[in-house]
């Protein structure tokens, strides 16, 4: 492990006269720092979509997993007595952990969305809801109904299977392509650091003829345009990421706005994972011109 | 000082043939360098000398019969192997190639840094006056004069103390003044205990090596080495 340390330090540091025999090539060098930047400032955003939306399928997955509603349609007069009769046979259902009709504040709050702020909500032939939260255990829904059926006619219970299950699916679905993503632009960075460096390679083809008329090993040629290649990146992703993060704290917060995208960003120790992407870019920058130097030191031996 | 080969020629082809294209450069070629030793090698232009003089060094492979050098097949070295060989061989090109963004004094010293081995200020200096460039040390290729490349490229080739110098037409571009002084540089390197070997088409540069050292000339012609008439 130390000498694998010893040998990255050794690299990150460099050899001042090693890295003069190169040439500064301001174009490609120009190209790379410019590519690896633009490359993190997107991984940040995938990352941080891929962690919002797994935060977003937790939430629903939990959430909405230990809750359910029962709706009570009954003519004007009935409702209170409807309304008892549920909540007696809740209190006696084994597995149901709380029940409590929402008041007519969260019920206008619920509608308000769709009609507006002035709703009238007591003119309005509205059902009444009832929120149930279950225990750990969770009760038999199959029974529940069969005993509202008897007992409030005008009940239905609603254990949000029907909806929950595609938003988590789609929630994962997100997430998972978010992590797609984040692969697809490690490919591509990897690409368009080799196109580059190999674009090096032939521009110096002097250089490494003559490097090797002097005896220079295959390796400190590779090691030669490698590390200047992975500095490079290093120094793009750095760039890229800080704008990234920049961008992501500067979203409206979420809770003023309250929406999924406004939630899009890093939470807590979150906020640590975009730091990964300068050193995972190098990582990748280092593997592409590597192989790119290898294959093109081979082809020309 | 590097310790000098006892036993074995520092060069060896034995019954080495080449050939591209279909084509036969060179056929039946047998050549042993013992160390020390001082040959130029003559021929038309055309004739393969720079080939054969690849071939010493590792930088084409023949296509029949043995190369060997230091005693080491030279089929058998990998690219690292050849490398390691270049610094044991200088190598003078006429058209002698730098690296143009480096100082003159950086490209001499180029076998060194890319051997990881530290640059002595006073030795490289002493190394500069001793092939006249000194005042050029801060230069870059592109400013020299070709007897100045010609003279860089000999200095490049011998900072490592190689055991052999092989020099591909190193008058070639220089005035005559300048080819006796090239020639006098690599005499001097051979009285030092280097194997040389110089590729030349000037014959007027051979007689006149005849006065400074024991040597012997070597003609390619119809693609054969032969022994061109008396050692000098």
């Amino acid at each position: 492990m130390n000498a694998y340390l010893s040998k990255t330090l050794h690299f990150v540091a460099g050899d001042a006269q090693a890295d003069r025999v190169v040439p500064p090539t301001g174009f490609t060098a120009r190209l790379t720092v410019f590519a690896a930047a633009a490359m993190a400032f997107l991984t940040v955003f995938a990352l941080a979509l891929s962690l919002a939306t797994g935060r977003l399928a937790d939430r629903w997955g939990d959430a909405l997993a230990q809750s359910s509603t029962i709706r009570i349609s009954a003519p004007e007069g009935q409702m209170d007595a409807q309304i008892l009769a549920v909540m007696e046979v809740l209190a006696t259902t084994p597995g149901v952990k709380d029940a409590r009709p929402l008041s007519d504040e969260e019920q206008h709050a619920l509608l308000e969305p769709w009609f507006g702020p002035d709703l009238p909500l007591d003119t309005l032939p509205i059902p009444r809801l009832i929120e149930v939260v279950e225990d750990d255990d969770g009760y038999d829904a199959a029974g529940l109904r069969a005993r509202l059926a008897g007992e409030a006619p005008g009940a239905v219970l609603d254990d949000h299977t029907r909806w929950r299950e595609p938003l988590v699916r789609a929630a994962e679905r997100l997430r998972a392509l978010g992590l797609v993503s984040i692969l697809l632009i490690a490919a591509t960075t990897a690409v368009m650091i080799t196109l580059a460096a190999s674009a090096a390679l032939a521009a110096n083809a002097q250089v490494i003829r003559v490097l090797r008329l002097v005896g220079a090993l295959d390796a400190y040629i590779a090691r030669a345009f490698v590390r200047r290649y992975t500095l490079r990146a290093l120094a793009g992703a750095t760039v890229g990421t800080v704008l990234g993060m920049v961008a992501l704290a500067a979203l409206p917060s979420a809770d003023a706005a309250g929406g999924f995208l406004t939630g899009l960003g890093f939470q807590g120790a979150h906020w640590l994972w975009p730091l990964t992407i300068p050193p995972l870019t190098a990582l990748v920058a280092f593997a592409a011109t590597r192989n790119a130097a290898i294959t093109t030191l081979k082809e020309r031996s | 000082m590097r310790k000098r080969n006892r036993g074995y020629d520092v060069i060896e082809l034995e019954d080495v043939s080449y050939g591209y294209g279909g084509g036969t450069l060179l056929t039946e070629l047998s050549l042993k360098l013992a160390p020390g030793s001082f040959h130029f090698l003559t021929g038309p232009s055309g004739a393969g000398k720079t080939t054969l003089l690849k071939l010493c060094y590792g930088e084409l492979l023949a296509t029949r019969g043995r190369v060997a050098l230091f005693d080491q097949d030279a089929r058998g070295l990998t690219r690292d192997d050849v490398a390691l060989m270049r610094r044991r061989i200088g190598v003078v090109h006429q058209d002698c190639q730098f690296l143009d963004h480096l100082s003159v004094a950086e490209n001499i010293a180029l076998p060194l840094t890319v051997s990881n081995r530290a640059v002595d200020p006073a030795e490289l200096n002493e190394l500069m006056k001793w092939v006249g460039l000194q005042a050029q040390a801060g230069a870059h290729p592109p400013e020299l004069s070709g007897g100045e490349r010609q003279r860089a490229a000999l200095a490049r080739a011998i900072i490592m103390s190689p055991d052999v110098i092989l020099a591909d037409e190193p008058t070639g571009n220089v005035d005559w003044e300048m080819s006796l002084r090239l020639l006098t540089l690599l005499v001097e390197l051979n009285r030092m205990g280097k194997t040389v070997m110089i590729a030349t088409h000037d014959m007027n540069l051979i007689r006149s090596a005849k006065a400074q050292v024991s040597a012997r000339v070597l003609r390619i012609s119809d693609h054969k080495l032969q022994l061109a008439g008396a050692d000098l």
